[in-house]
């Protein structure tokens, strides 16, 4: 009954001469919420661009339910990271929202007042109702995160990929963001997000993938999250400061 | 000086660099959150060249056939700008810095031995380094008319295209939008404003054509539409003005009073703009530390009450 939705065979890719991803395979069951997980340049967010095709790949196959990703794409939702994009360009929070639907208005085609409609209700699930006509360099970091996700629930997609989506946010933002993952969870759509805060990886997360250039483990979180795992993809020089159940990782070298 | 306005062919001229101050006004702002302003520099000093080796081939002056010159010589200038950058170490700036110097250099010692041909002398030739809309003939008007009209056209009908293109290109090619695609359309449309512009406004100032109108837009509103909508009203109002003014007197180059026009604009901008303008920043200031001086007052006072 949990068939898979993603397929990635062999995955790999480059910028310039650094290999960045290597022989990636691993595959993603329907309903699940996957935090991936690996230390700064593992990575994770060209994995995710690729997937999507916007960073190129070396080798490799990915497929959405069997399908090409040009085929699937109207089911796939992105929320690239934040920081992504220039927060200066003049336009305001319902805006944003809107653009979420701009591949089922049609190219060349007027937003109706429905598609407006359909935008402010997915502000307001992330609270935002309020910011609808608010300019976005007027927001704060956390609130252009929520602008973020309400156009990606704009999109009413199947399957979502998030990066980062709750770097550098505030508890409330991170509360609210986590309330709608699980609701789309509910709803059986699939999240992959690349996560980098260890400690809330087993509240937060049903699956977890570990990327170090390559999977170095994958699972369920119950399975896979452990102290072995987290030290070998994190690297050899590393180690473990116990606080508790707190999850905390120094480097021994510099 | 107001009887220039009653003459037929001034009015022409003025319609022409009008609606070429409307597109390059709502082409800049494109340009502008491309960050890529001084691309527009270096495109039309690269047009040069173009200009004069399409007159030497076909040795007369057509509009049409000159402007093909140009805008494949700007493209040629465009391809280094990008080879430079992407296969060497060099920067984009530098790689504009230096295309931009070479191929004007170029066009100016191509333009000396066009002069010294029969009948180069009398082409004009020299008219595309500062401008003359004056010496636009019936057809050149017709031709910049229509260019400048399917670059307005492609402008406004893309709206949303353009906006989703210029602020989150990876999303954009998330939902199908193709990004080559909009970046060749861009390039296009840039060109064939740049290189219908310079025969009136010339090589060197055709870039602030589009460079002003834009950024003093930015100074009045916080939506996107306006910005264009402001942007090309700026230039066409800067096109016409800055034309009727460079007709009073014979041999005024049109390009410097159309520049000078928006450059008068963006500075009332600069201080007046409601987004953000100087003056209005400072009052905005002002206001504030009134207001949170009276509440400090105000708390100052309370406090004094409670203690006696």
């Amino acid at each position: 009954m949990l068939s898979s939705v993603i397929h990635v065979d062999d995955l790999s890719a480059s910028y310039q001469k650094n290999k960045v991803l290597n022989d990636v395979s691993f595959e993603v069951k329907k309903g699940t919420i996957t935090a991936i997980v690996g230390p700064n340049g593992a990575g994770k967010s060209t994995l995710i661009k690729t997937m999507l095709g916007l960073h190129p790949k070396l080798t490799g196959n990915v497929s959405f339910w069997g399908n090409s990703f040009k085929a699937a794409k109207k089911k796939i939702g992105y929320v690239p990271q934040r920081g992504s994009v220039d927060w200066d360009f003049p336009t305001d929070a319902l805006d944003v929202v809107t653009m979420g639907l701009y591949g089922k208005i049609g190219w060349f085609r007027i937003p109706s007042k429905k598609d407006k409609e359909k935008a402010m209700n997915a502000l307001k699930k992330m609270g935002m109702e309020s910011y609808a006509h608010r300019q976005i360099s007027q927001l704060s970091g956390g609130q252009q995160q929520r602008v973020f996700l309400a156009r990606a629930l704009a999109q009413d997609a199947e399957l979502y990929f998030m990066d980062e989506p709750l770097a550098g946010v505030d508890a409330s933002t991170e509360k609210a963001i986590m309330t709608i993952l699980k609701e789309l969870k509910s709803n059986g759509k699939t999240v992959l997000v690349v996560h980098h805060d260890l400690q809330t990886v087993p509240e937060y997360f049903d699956h977890v993938l570990f990327l170090n250039k390559t999977v170095y483990a994958h699972g369920e979180t119950e399975e896979v999250f452990t102290k072995d795992n987290i030290a070998t993809t994190y690297g050899g020089d590393m180690q473990w400061v116990g606080k508790g159940d707190q999850y905390v990782i120094q480097s021994t070298s510099h | 000086m107001l009887s220039n306005l009653l003459h037929i062919n001034t009015l022409w001229v003025m319609a022409s660099t009008m609606i070429l101050g409307i597109a390059a006004g709502g082409i800049g702002c494109l340009a502008y959150w491309k960050r890529q302003n001084l691309m527009s520099d270096a495109l039309s000093h690269a047009a040069l060249p173009g200009v004069v080796v399409a007159f030497l081939i076909i040795q007369e002056k057509n509009l049409l056939l000159l402007v093909i010159g140009a805008a494949l010589s700007a493209l040629l200038g465009a391809f280094f700008i990008q080879w430079f950058t992407s296969a060497s170490r060099i920067t984009e700036d530098t790689a504009m810095g230096m295309t931009l110097s070479v191929f004007y250099g170029v066009g100016v010692m191509l333009l000396a031995i066009a002069n010294r041909s029969p009948g180069g002398n009398q082409s004009g030739l020299n008219n595309f380094i500062y401008g003359q809309a004056a010496a636009m003939v019936r057809s050149d008007v017709i031709t910049m008319v229509v260019l400048a009209a399917i670059v307005i056209f492609i402008i406004f009908i893309a709206f949303k295209e353009w906006k989703l293109f210029l602020f989150d290109p990876d999303f954009a090619k998330g939902i199908g939008l193709s990004i080559r695609g909009m970046n060749v359309l861009y390039t296009i449309v840039l060109v064939t404003t740049i290189v219908i512009g310079i025969q009136a406004v010339g090589v060197i100032l055709m870039a602030a054509m589009l460079i002003i109108p834009a950024v003093s837009a930015r100074y009045w509103t916080h939506s996107f539409k306006m910005m264009i909508l402001l942007s090309s009203v700026i230039g066409g109002l800067s096109g016409a003005f800055g034309t009727w003014v460079s007709s009073t007197g014979s041999g005024l180059p049109t390009g410097p009073f159309i520049v000078l026009t928006s450059a008068a604009v963006f500075t009332i901008s600069l201080f007046f703009g409601k987004e953000h303008g100087i003056v209005i920043r400072y009052i905005q200031f002002k206001m504030q530390q009134r207001s949170s001086r009276l509440d400090h007052q105000q708390v100052m006072t309370g406090k004094g009450g409670r203690s006696q």
